[in-house]
């Protein structure tokens, strides 16, 4: 069908950004700034697409990304730091276990709305990581130390499966659904659609690669701690998903790239940084108030070319 | 009245804190009938309907389809039962395209996994293609093929309307409950929505129960008309007994039936 045509020239685009990334790497052309600054930007990309799974697609409000973002952290620190398991089981395991805890957290609370559904994922978020903080085990709030195991191999392929994932389940028949759960829940219900079941299961696998980014995410720095999971991280990967348009995975990608970008950068102005990337918010919801991309994707400007009859019916 | 009916609502009622919205409910539906609802504004019609679509749970009574009892079953249980629903307000999904409204309509029918999609395995090519075509199908049946890559939020209200009945078609119901569909539609439109009735209700031979406000229409293609007032049910009878129908005059026609007589 049409969208697998794009899958090809996706795998190439793919397989060219890793090569050359990896090339310079090796070549010792690229520091170690940068290298790890693209690590980042994957591991927030896939936490972005994730997101945008859950609240873009199936329209459930949820704010407490970073409690699935630490289990998956923790489970797999554990794994490769206390039982010695290789780095590749600790992702799995990392991913599956967040995506557990997702079904923990996802089935009595998605049945709340709105507001209520964000308050109720976020107190879950913080229940999670009080529990960290309070497992001595996992150091408790001086934090775990952690090998740094995750390179640029690790993390692009994970966001390249991610990726792939995310956008078979959307371009489907259980991807309509979810939308159609965004749309009008009632009429969703009515048509035939188990509403609460496609809320479950987006949750779910939004909170399986939460948890993988997870296990990227602790095995990039030394050591991982509570504070480093608490609602502002939450927070953050929410804006990637909001500036980015919601409903919009390229938005998605696009924002958390920008943002991950705009961040590193103003490390080196630690007084100002805040202000400035606050302004940027400002200024882009201000510009652009559906998000960078509203709820379109970047195939679709390609339509537009190809097509200029169809395009404009898009509306905004 | 051949063998059993397909829908038979005993007693049904609901109760919100102390306002009995809906009690006492008795409809009889047979196989192939159109069947009207009417009653005047805060009658509890469209309680009725969310009675009998699962939305709400009756607190009293039974409800019964083809001879099984539904009440208590979750809304999407209910549809894949058979019945299907369009609304008072139109719900239809409106940043997915005409197209998408109606896969969602045939989503139940369709049965390759989550996993089938994600891995892109044949059976999701074919349910996917499967769904398309019977879609495109539908669309066209209703005229609005045209439109199908429009978003639904951009079709004029006519043409929603449309869509939504389209869509509650699609999920392949025996029973169709029609919400006001000719709200805010002016005489020629309302007289193509007949049409679209009568002629729906042959093709895939339907049992519909419809909520109305616009006389003409409710008289002109209903058989039967069952009145409700208050929560509680006034009247039943044709067309021509509920015209007449002291009660419902009353209640109902009250001034603009003193004017004709006048």
């Amino acid at each position: 069908m049409k969208k697998s045509k794009q899958f090809w020239p996706f795998m190439i685009a793919a397989v060219v950004v890793y090569a050359v990334v990896q090339l310079l790497i090796s070549n010792g052309m690229m520091n170690q700034f940068y290298s790890n600054t693209l690590i980042f930007i994957a591991i927030n990309i896939i936490l972005a697409v994730s997101l945008h799974l859950v609240i873009g697609i199936t329209g459930q409000f949820s704010i407490g990304h970073a409690g699935f973002l630490a289990v998956g952290a923790y489970i797999s620190a554990i794994l490769t730091m206390k039982l010695h398991l290789p780095f590749i089981v600790a992702i799995l395991v990392g991913g599956i276990v967040a995506a557990l805890a997702g079904l923990i957290v996802g089935i009595p609370s998605l049945r709340l709305k709105g507001d209520y559904l964000a308050i109720a994922t976020l107190g879950f978020a913080e229940i999670i990581r009080i529990v960290f903080l309070n497992i001595d085990a996992v150091g408790g709030a001086a934090g775990m130390q952690v090998s740094h195991l995750t390179t640029w191999t690790y993390a692009f392929v994970c966001l390249v499966i991610t990726l792939i994932v995310i956008v078979n389940f959307t371009n489907s028949r259980h991807g309509i659904a979810s939308i159609s759960v965004r749309e009008n829940e009632i009429a969703a219900d009515a048509m035939g659609i188990n509403t609460t079941y496609y809320k479950v299961i987006a949750f779910a696998i939004g909170s399986f690669f939460a948890g993988v980014a997870g296990a990227l995410y602790s095995h990039n720095f030394y050591i991982i701690q509570p504070s480093q999971f608490g609602f502002l991280k939450s927070f953050d990967i929410l804006i990637f998903v909001v500036l980015g348009g919601l409903g919009s995975l390229s938005g998605a990608v696009l924002s958390a790239i920008l943002l991950t970008v705009v961040s590193t950068y103003l490390q080196g102005y630690p007084e100002t940084r805040m202000i400035i990337y606050s302004l940027v918010l400002i200024l882009v919801m201000l510009y652009r108030p559906k998000g960078l991309m509203g709820t379109m994707e970047i195939t679709d400007y390609f339509k537009l070319w190809r097509t200029p009859k169809g395009g404009g019916q898009h509306g905004k | 009245m051949e063998n059993k009916p397909l829908l038979e609502v005993k007693n049904a009622g609901i109760q919100f804190g102390g306002l009995k919205a809906v009690s006492n409910l008795n409809l009889v539906l047979n196989k192939g009938e159109l069947v009207g609802l009417i009653g005047p504004n805060g009658a509890g019609k469209t309680t009725s309907f969310n009675l009998l679509t699962g939305v709400y749970v009756p607190t009293e009574g039974d409800i019964l389809f083809n001879g099984e009892r539904i009440n208590g079953l979750q809304p999407f249980k209910v549809t894949r039962k058979g019945i299907s629903r369009t609304f008072q307000n139109i719900r239809l999904f409106n940043e997915l395209s005409v197209l998408d409204n109606v896969k969602v309509a045939y989503h139940s029918l369709a049965k390759h996994s989550i996993m089938s999609s994600v891995l892109r395995l044949p059976s999701h090519f074919k349910g996917e293609q499967e769904m398309e075509q019977k879609s495109i199908e539908f669309l066209k049946i209703f005229k609005l093929d045209i439109y199908k890559d429009e978003l639904a939020k951009n079709l004029p209200y006519g043409q929603q309307r449309r869509l939504e009945i389209a869509r509650a078609l699609a999920a392949g119901p025996k029973l169709l409950l029609l919400d006001e569909p000719a709200a805010g539609m002016n005489p020629q439109e309302t007289k193509d929505l007949m049409d679209l009735i009568a002629f729906i209700r042959n093709k895939f031979d339907l049992t519909i129960l419809l909520i109305e406000h616009d006389m003409n229409l409710v008289m002109g293609v209903c058989e039967r008309i069952y009145v409700l007032d208050h929560g509680q049910l006034l009247a039943e009878g044709s067309p021509e007994e509920i015209r007449n129908h002291p009660k419902v005059i009353e209640a109902y026609l009250g001034e603009e039936v003193h004017d004709v007589n006048a």
